[in-house]
């Protein structure tokens, strides 16, 4: 019976601590909600604490027309996408290549991929940046390059540590019948690591949506930013206009949030491996 | 596979090129002038303003060095053992990292700012009125920054430490149980020594990673004139600015001293593993 009533007891201080945890990482993000729908005299009025009387979707129609928040979001779709494509593409075929094509300086050359991964180079984005502005590439496509290079390495890791373990057997057999080495990668061995190729997808779109250091450092043009880089112009533009900004930051978490929610199993993979390997 | 060699030549060459770059002067398009080590004299001996950003970083680092992962270690030992709500914990504590630190960034600075005053206001209803200041004014505006990174980056060492001590095998925990021990013993016995190389991993890449942290706190506060600089962020601006040359010399610098600090925390606790037997 004290057992009982002392493990109860612990259970409540254990859940109470955890439960007060939870709700400073959820209260924020919801206040962001709430302010959003309401106009400025009324957020100085409350500090945006109480609910809205009605849902004034006003902000919302300002951001997209005053603010071009549409431009920077579809940019963010486009690079993301483009990028991630090319990152699945390279690094699936790459990783395929190591694990199975034998050749010469290949663990040399995988090797230098994983230190690529490991070394810290800080402002790694400082050379990124000069090479692209020698070679005329400061647009969209030197963007798509850098963004590609940055996610290829960890990409390569994960998938090869997949590749290596799927059995021999099945492509021998494919091989057998007559199938080309590509037309293995293709037919056999990538559907065979579907799982892995989420976490690399997932991971990297994260990583490129969220990206803004040298998006801000390459776009000058408002028509070609990210959505980060252009978060940060909303507010430069309206510095006082909070609940604005706070419309346009509720639009720039949504999507993030609603993918985080369907996909958070791959993502908390894709982080522990990531940080596993390092 | 001549994807690989093209993209090793993106990693290998930009990485040469910044050592190369380091012991000029110039902007690296127009102007060029080689100057030796001059440029590693002045940051390491005469660049007091360096010194204050590795100072800034260094005090948040130290925050989320204690502060954060203690935080996230005693909340993944809870969960461990809420079994049935462990998912639920899991996804919210896991929000935050994977928003963008510009979102982060601008959301904590309106939900910040003296103006609207929205957390003050917040304690003052709390009555924990001796909390209240100006959180983004020049004397605690570096704390600030250390909290919103603990805040936004706890949920990250949550997940590796649970995922540590998941992979502890119960029987361990069973035998010491039928051995007489309490749970406080075991949790001495068992699971410290056991997660003593996942610390270590988090440790080293909270080091690497907050050290290197730069677009949440130019969000946050724009540097509040050097007070809250951090290295990257002055590569950052000497590299807008046209110091390009300057901006890789800094970069060589910072990231030496990274390799440094993680190959001695690497060697520390190997030591430190061999002389107790663990």
């Amino acid at each position: 019976m004290v057992y009982k009533v002392k493990k109860l007891v612990l259970l409540i201080i254990v859940h109470t601590f955890l439960m007060s945890v939870a709700l400073s990482c959820i209260f924020p993000l919801l206040w962001m909600v709430n302010v959003s729908f309401k106009n400025n005299y009324e957020f100085k009025k409350d500090y945006g604490l109480q609910l809205p009387k009605r849902f004034d979707f006003k902000n919302y129609v300002r951001v997209f027309k005053e603010a071009k928040i549409g431009v920077y979001f579809l940019n963010s779709v486009f690079y993301t996408f483009v990028t991630v494509l090319s990152i699945v593409f390279i690094s699936s075929l790459a990783a395929y290549g190591f694990s199975r094509l034998e050749f010469k300086g290949k663990n040399l050359i995988f090797y230098m991929f994983l230190a690529a991964m490991m070394i810290p180079l800080p402002a790694g984005f400082v050379p990124v940046y000069i090479l692209l502005t020698k070679l005329k590439l400061v647009n969209r496509i030197g963007y798509i390059l850098a963004m590609t290079n940055m996610g290829l390495s960890l990409s390569i890791y994960l998938l090869k540590t997949f590749f290596d373990q799927l059995p021999r057997d099945l492509e021998d057999a494919a091989k057998i019948d007559g199938c080309s080495k590509l037309g293995i990668w293709w037919n056999v061995a990538l559907p065979l690591v579907k799982p892995a190729l989420g976490v690399v997808v997932i991971f990297n779109s994260l990583n490129v949506w969220n990206e803004f250091v040298l998006a801000s450092l390459m776009f000058t043009d408002e028509n070609l930013m990210p959505l980060q880089v252009g978060l940060m112009e909303i507010y430069n533009k309206n510095v006082i206009d909070y609940t604005l900004i706070m419309s346009g930051l509720t639009l720039a978490c949504i999507p993030i949030i609603l993918i985080y929610l369907r996909t958070q199993k791959y993502i908390i993979k894709g982080i522990t491996a990531g940080a596993l390997v390092g | 596979m001549p994807a690989f060699l093209i993209f090793s030549v993106f990693y290998i060459y930009p990485f040469f090129y910044t050592l190369f770059l380091s012991f000029f002067k110039g902007d690296a398009i127009s102007y060029l002038e080689f100057v030796g080590f001059n440029n590693f004299k002045e940051i390491l001996l005469y660049d007091k303003a360096w010194w204050r950003s590795m100072y800034n970083a260094g005090f948040i680092t130290f925050w989320a060095l204690t502060f954060q992962n203690i935080l996230a270690f005693l909340l993944a030992l809870g969960v461990d053992k809420a079994v049935r709500t462990q998912k639920f914990y899991r996804v919210v504590f896991f929000l935050l990292p994977i928003l963008s630190e510009i979102i982060i960034g601008l959301l904590m600075r309106i939900f910040l700012l003296s103006d609207p005053g929205v957390l003050n206001h917040l304690l003052e209803r709390l009555h924990l009125d001796f909390l209240k200041r100006d959180w983004l004014a020049p004397q605690s505006a570096l704390l600030s920054c250390a909290l919103v990174h603990c805040w936004k980056g706890f949920g990250w060492a949550f997940v590796i430490i649970l995922a540590g001590l998941q992979s502890i095998p119960e029987e361990l925990y069973e035998a010491a149980r039928v051995d007489g021990a309490n749970a406080f013993q075991s949790f001495l016995k068992i699971t410290l020594p056991l997660m003593i190389p996942v610390f270590t991993l988090v440790v080293i890449l909270t080091i690497l990673g907050t050290m290197q942290a730069f677009a949440m706190i130019l969000a946050l506060t724009r540097g509040t004139g050097g007070l809250t600089e951090v290295p990257v962020m002055r590569i950052y601006n000497h590299l807008r600015t046209g110091q390009t040359c300057y901006a890789c010399s800094e970069g060589v610098v910072l990231g030496l001293i990274l390799v440094i600090v993680a190959f001695g925390m690497l060697k520390f606790s190997k030591f430190a593993r061999q002389k107790y037997g663990l």
